[in-house]
């Protein structure tokens, strides 16, 4: 392990963005807060970059010891930071993504008038995510997990006077909350039974541990634990309700926050937890388990919405599953190499369906758009390529890690022909429901309203449809345009880092130092296999397309019919299977409902506030009848005098003659 | 000589005259001597069991009641003129300024 002095330099460069804008930004203009933001976000990119320049797998990895913080006995945690391959992916892609976005950010977001707190909050936010790439141990990992949680709720309720967003934003906290809580307790486990939190010291310790092959034992607990809190902050089943409403914050928060970055932790802490998942293999099957379904159930959701975020939203949680399917199976360097290209493709998706919705004076719903392909040429062929990528159609990014992880679904010695045969259906309806978002979006006739309507939908901006005095279609502006063009170009070439298996070679040293990782085997089961597998996935992309051709752009009636005659079963799709309100019958109301009757009425105004105005009421009443003894009347006194006094002697003659 | 019991008995006429004056009267003044009435009864218990069991500490506490009594009338007299002075009545009833 080796010192590296400029490491913890890269997490607070944009903490000090944060804090110049949102210390001084109110009075600033906006030319000098987009500067500070940019600059210091783009600071750490460059960190970034000179990292990655001198990295080496001799020398790594990297660490930095910034400050004490836990002494206590043989318990020791400290403000530290850590570096090897794992942590350098992560942070190539988030400072990399981050900064587009800033960019991107600076174009969409110049006409709101909380201008300088969005920047504020975007540094903020990046600051916690690198804090959560670049720990060195669980609890620093915790401060960013909960720090990007905080960020993303402060984001996604940023138009926080608009009802939904607000709640939106709660509704995110609350449910990563329940995540965090099987987080903790992991933590909690960690310190009772290795007395450390430093990955490399729980991971030696968990090394020395056998496989439990039960499904009762330390490891699975702690690993099960790691995925309940994964299962929080990256919306796997059943905790991926908050996703969906995050749309709520504006669009290059969903980008980066809810796409491309925050919503990955969990994959990240998964992979990063490796050595404990190994040994502990009905942990895996868990996560398999949760990440196959999700995977499938979200794609089914994602066929039925016409919000143009809601459809990318829930292909996001679904892409998630691939992940988590991708790390159950054991095939963590797969889940990451999809982490990546995800980040472009899908950051590149929602930065493009910003463009959209900023083209069409915000709306949001893809049965008001179509035919934008002319007015806006540029977000149409980056969006295109996004698609391409995301369906799975080589040579696009998503192409190659897609395969991967549905190879390795069925071939590792974790895998099954169950996880592949769902990753190939959901590879299929994913194809059809980005297909169809592309035709309805771009495809036909505008079926918007060509008058500027004065009141702007969800991401309204007001600006450019005021300018141009009709609501036509138009293409965005160049900062907006340039981020959009260079994701596209990563989305084309990204999975070319995954040729020759190249991806999972570097990531090796990370997942490979507990020795065990059996993917050599893997590979013996013959290349004629693979190319057969992926010829399948390339088809059921294909078959997508074309699928969603024939329905969205030749018969546009067609689908009206089919929803009609599917009627029930269409209906549960359209209002997400209900889950929404199942927990609201479920968990919500139960809550409410007990906490006011019996929390509420019942102890607190019942037990707790009675005995204190009881015992008042009491004091009271009794002090009422004793100071009409206090009447001021000095005589009267004398005689209360007296009287006891004869009541003394009487008591004592009494007792002498006894 | 005199049995203790008689003195005793005018003791204890004295002391409950007393009592019954500061009850009864009003006058600032009457309560006052109804006072010193209670301490001169209880004086007067005092020396007559001194004398009854020749014993001197009786005598002895009398002579410091009286200092006190005198003290305290020098006192109380000087505390009379001044609420006369200011409320001009001597009815203790119309003293009450401090009630509420």
């Amino acid at each position: 392990m080796t010192p590296n002095p400029y490491l913890w330099l890269v997490p607070i460069l944009p903490l000090a963005g944060a804090a110049i804008n949102g210390f001084f930004g109110r009075g600033s203009s906006k030319r000098a807060i987009s500067t500070i933001a940019l600059v210091f976000c783009g600071a750490a990119f460059a960190m970034a970059l000179f990292l990655a320049a001198g990295f080496s797998s001799a020398s790594a990895p990297y660490s930095c010891h910034l400050a004490h913080w836990i002494r206590s006995g043989s318990f020791q945690v400290d403000f530290s930071f850590y570096l090897d391959q794992l942590s350098l992916v992560m942070l190539l892609v988030v400072t990399g993504v981050g900064f587009l976005i800033h960019i991107y950010s600076v174009g969409y977001m110049w006409d709101d008038d909380g201008y300088y707190r969005f920047m504020s909050y975007l540094n903020l936010f990046m600051f916690f995510m690198l804090t959560l790439v670049l720990a060195k141990n669980y609890l620093v990992m915790f401060i960013g997990w909960e720090g990007v949680g905080l960020a993303s709720y402060l984001l996604i309720g940023y138009w926080f006077t608009k009802d939904s967003a607000a709640a939106a934003g709660k509704k995110a906290f609350i449910v990563n909350r329940i995540g965090d809580f099987g987080f903790l307790i992991a933590l909690f486990l960690m310190i009772k039974h290795f007395g450390s939190l430093d990955f490399t010291r729980v991971f030696a310790a968990v090394r020395t541990l056998p496989t439990e092959t039960t499904g009762a034992g330390l490891l699975t607990a702690i690993g099960l634990l790691l995925m309940v809190g994964a299962a929080g902050k990256s919306a796997q089943i059943p905790l991926y309700v908050w996703l969906p409403d995050a749309m709520e914050g504006p669009t290059p928060v969903s980008a980066l926050i809810h796409a491309a970055t925050m919503v990955t932790a969990g994959v990240y802490m998964v992979a990063r937890s490796s050595a404990i998942f190994e040994r502990a293999p009905m942990a895996m099957m868990v996560v398999a388990i949760v990440g196959t379904l999700t995977a499938l159930f979200a794609a089914t959701i994602g066929i039925a919405q016409t919000d143009i975020k809601k459809v990318l939203a829930y292909s996001t949680v679904s892409q998630l599953g691939y992940m988590f399917m991708a790390c159950g199976v054991g095939a963590f360097s797969a889940g990451i190499f999809h982490l990546m290209t995800h980040a472009f493709f899908k950051g590149l998706l929602f930065l493009a369906a910003g463009s959209v919705i900023h083209g069409v004076g915000g709306e949001q719903d893809m049965r008001k758009m179509g035919g934008l392909r002319q007015y806006m040429p540029w977000t149409f062929a980056t969006m295109g390529i996004a698609t391409l990528a995301i369906a799975g159609i080589p040579p696009f990014a998503g192409f190659w890690s897609k395969d991967e992880i549905l190879w390795k679904a069925y071939s590792s010695p974790n895998g099954s022909w169950v996880y592949w045969l769902i990753g190939v259906l959901t590879a299929f309806i994913t194809s059809f429901y980005m297909f169809r978002l592309m035709y309805m979006t771009f495809g036909g006739e505008y079926r918007g309203t060509v008058t500027a309507p004065e009141t702007h939908g969800h991401d309204a901006h007001g600006h450019d449809a005021h300018d141009h005095g009709h609501g036509e279609p138009h293409e965005s502006p160049g900062v907006i345009l340039g981020p959009l063009a260079v994701l596209a170009l990563l989305s084309v070439i990204g999975g070319f880092v995954g040729y020759g298996n190249w991806f999972e070679h570097f990531l090796a040293p990370v997942f490979q130092a507990g020795g065990e990782v059996s993917q050599a085997a893997a590979h013996e089961g013959g290349t004629a296999l693979e190319y057969l597998l992926m010829g399948v996935s390339i088809s059921v992309a294909g078959l997508g397309w074309l699928l969603a051709y024939f329905l969205y752009s030749r018969r546009p009636q067609l689908p009206a019919r089919i929803a009609a005659a599917l009627g029930g079963l269409y209906q549960a799709v359209v209002h997400k299977y209900y889950v929404d309100e199942l927990y609201a019958v479920l968990f919500v109301k139960p809550l409410i409902d007990g906490s006011t009757t019996i929390l509420w009425h019942g102890i607190d105004q019942g037990v707790i506030d009675a005995t204190a105005n009881n015992t008042a009421t009491a004091a009271r009443e009794v002090s009422d009848s004793l100071r009409h003894m206090q009447s001021g009347n000095l005589r009267s006194y004398a005689g209360w005098v007296a009287a006891g006094g004869a009541v003394v002697i009487a008591y004592m003659v009494w007792m002498g003659t006894r | 000589m005199v049995p203790l019991s008689y003195y005793l008995v005018l003791s204890g006429i004295l002391f409950v005259c007393g009592v019954l004056g500061f009850l009864i009267k009003r006058n600032i003044i009457t309560i006052f001597m109804s006072i010193e009435l209670m301490l001169n009864g209880v004086n007067l218990s005092f020396v007559a069991f001194a004398a009854q069991w020749h014993a001197l500490s009786g005598q002895v506490f009398v002579f410091f009641v009286m200092v006190v009594a005198a003290a305290e009338a020098a006192v109380g007299l000087a505390i009379i003129i001044a609420v006369y002075r200011t409320r001009e009545t001597l009815n203790v009833d119309r003293v009450n300024l401090l009630k509420l």
